[in-house]
């Protein structure tokens, strides 16, 4: 067996993997939570949809987006493949077991994983897929005033099929187009099914990287009275407190306040 | 009860060996007293499963002062019973009420398969401890004192680590039946001193090769092994091992150690 190979199929080799596809998943959380607190500008979505047009069309974030996709899947498979290995080190299970030995999460962190993944999948068939690979998702023109900075958004059908996006100045009103994915969100958010998973997946989120986040460095072998103790605080407060109470008022802001 | 002694109803798991399959037989342990180790109460009922010509119940022990790491036992959930720090021999029965139920198992791991009842074979771990646990060289003579010097820092870490006894019990209580606990302690306690310093990294390769090769599930950091260890070992040295075993495989090409199958 290769050097790689036999680094990469040991149990240490394959816990390596979760724990830095993990903690890329979880910087990615940053940058996603930052970039869609533009849904809670009032401007009719106009910063929302102009960013969303960033995100598909410039290259090198496309070339990070490809990059995530592997790491979720390949946290998911390496995830499958380790509870099989872990459920054939004990084929008989015990009668009795203690619940106060390990936190909750850190014990279900497949169910929560499981979630997650179900989650992503619904997430992205309805928003990335619709808005990359289909034509469900219409324009909207916005069209600003750079005199007095008034903005006006209307409809927007573009004659030809293959009409991606267009920013042009004329007579000192800059005209926008882009794809609306601001009016998707908010048709989303207005059905109380839909919130009310969008609330779940994000419990699940704030359980999985309560646990997650701190077992990726200890995985790595960095442990430290120094810095643990910080590794911690974040853990619990960046991405198990702040970032999932961020993405779950998306969808109930969205519910309860907009039209 | 007016002597203080207790009636207990036992539920052992009874199996003849590792071909057959095994079940929960329920005993009464009549007339306990409260200062009895929890071994002695199995003892109780073993004379009075003898005299009544069936077949006692057999379980690992030896030293029963806390020790040797021979005792196993998987009490109502807890690998060593309830209470934190101590092995089955070291737990009395004054640590369970009168007319209590105590469910008894083996430690449960597929590398730790049932000799009988109770008792498992845990050579999976002398097997381990073969792979790499040691140092090759002699140590020769009572050096003089402080001829190597070593930290205090540093020998209390290892001590503690060294005070593992090998029982399983992080085996026995991680949900994922992983021996982290067990080889992280013993790489630890030779990689940290200065003897143990010119094989540490070969030694953490070649005893987790063995680790995985035996079967045992991978860590996922509950800390349940750390909780329920009887002598307290810490889950730090989990996270050194795998530093020592990241640093071998991937930062130092000289300590790479090629492990080739059947060696």
């Amino acid at each position: 067996m290769s050097e790689f190979k036999q680094t990469f199929n040991s149990s240490l080799g394959k816990k390596l993997i979760m724990a830095l596809t993990g903690l890329f998943l979880c910087t990615f959380l940053i940058v996603h939570l930052g970039g869609n607190l533009l849904l809670f500008k009032h401007d009719d979505g106009y910063a929302f949809n102009v960013y969303a047009n960033f995100l598909t069309h410039f290259p090198p974030i496309e070339v990070i987006a490809y990059i995530l996709y592997l790491c979720i899947i390949v946290h998911a498979i390496y995830a499958l493949v380790l509870t099989i290995a872990n459920r054939k080190a004990r084929p008989v299970g015990y009668a009795v077991t203690a619940s106060d030995n390990a936190s909750w999460q850190s014990k279900n962190m497949g169910l929560l994983g499981s979630i997650l993944l179900l989650f992503i999948v619904i997430h992205m068939s309805d928003f990335w897929y619709r808005y990359k690979y289909t034509d469900s998702v219409h324009f909207k023109e916005y069209r600003t005033d750079l005199s007095s900075g008034e903005r006006q958004s209307i409809e927007f059908a573009p004659a030809s099929a293959d009409f991606e996006n267009s920013v042009q100045t004329v007579n000192n009103f800059e005209i926008v187009r882009v794809k609306d994915l601001h009016d998707r969100v908010q048709t989303s958010f207005k059905q109380w099914w839909y919130v009310l998973f969008y609330v779940i997946a994000m419990v699940a989120v704030s359980f999985h990287l309560k646990h997650g986040f701190q077992s990726a460095f200890r995985t790595l072998g960095w442990v430290h009275r120094k810095y643990t103790p910080i590794v911690e605080f974040i853990g619990t407060w960046l991405f198990a407190v702040i970032i999932p109470l961020g993405f779950a008022a998306m969808p109930v802001v969205y519910y309860f306040t907009r039209s | 009860m007016s002597n203080g002694n207790m009636n207990l109803t036992l539920k052992v798991w009874r199996q003849k060996n590792a071909q057959t399959a095994g079940k929960f037989v329920t005993y009464k342990a009549e007339g306990i007293s409260p200062d009895m180790s929890f071994l002695e109460m199995l003892d109780v009922v073993n004379e009075s499963l003898v005299h009544k010509g069936e077949d006692p119940i057999y379980f690992d022990h030896d030293c029963r002062e806390g020790i040797c790491g021979m005792c196993s036992l998987y009490i109502n959930g807890h690998p060593h019973g309830p209470k934190r720090a101590i092995t089955t021999c070291q737990l009395h029965m004054r640590s369970f009420h009168d007319g209590q139920t105590i469910t008894i198992e083996p430690w449960r791991a597929a590398p730790f398969p049932v000799i009988k009842d109770l008792a498992v074979d845990r050579s999976a771990f002398d097997r381990i401890q073969q792979a790499g646990g040691y140092v090759s060289v002699n140590t020769g003579g009572v050096p003089d004192a402080n001829e190597i010097a070593i930290p205090k820092v540093i020998a209390d870490e290892a001590f503690n680590s060294a005070t593992c006894i090998g029982c399983g019990a992080c085996v026995a209580a991680c949900k994922n039946a992983s021996a982290m606990l067990f080889v992280s302690a013993k790489v630890s306690q030779l990689g940290m001193l200065p003897q143990g310093q010119p094989e540490r990294y070969r030694r953490v390769q070649s005893m987790v090769a063995q680790m995985d090769e035996e079967g045992f599930g991978s860590c996922t950091n509950t800390g349940a092994c750390e909780a329920e260890c009887p002598k307290e070992i810490k889950l730090t040295n989990i996270s050194r091992m795998n530093n020592d075993y990241f640093s071998a495989k991937l930062f130092r090409q000289e300590e790479l150690h090629e492990q080739s199958h059947g060696e």
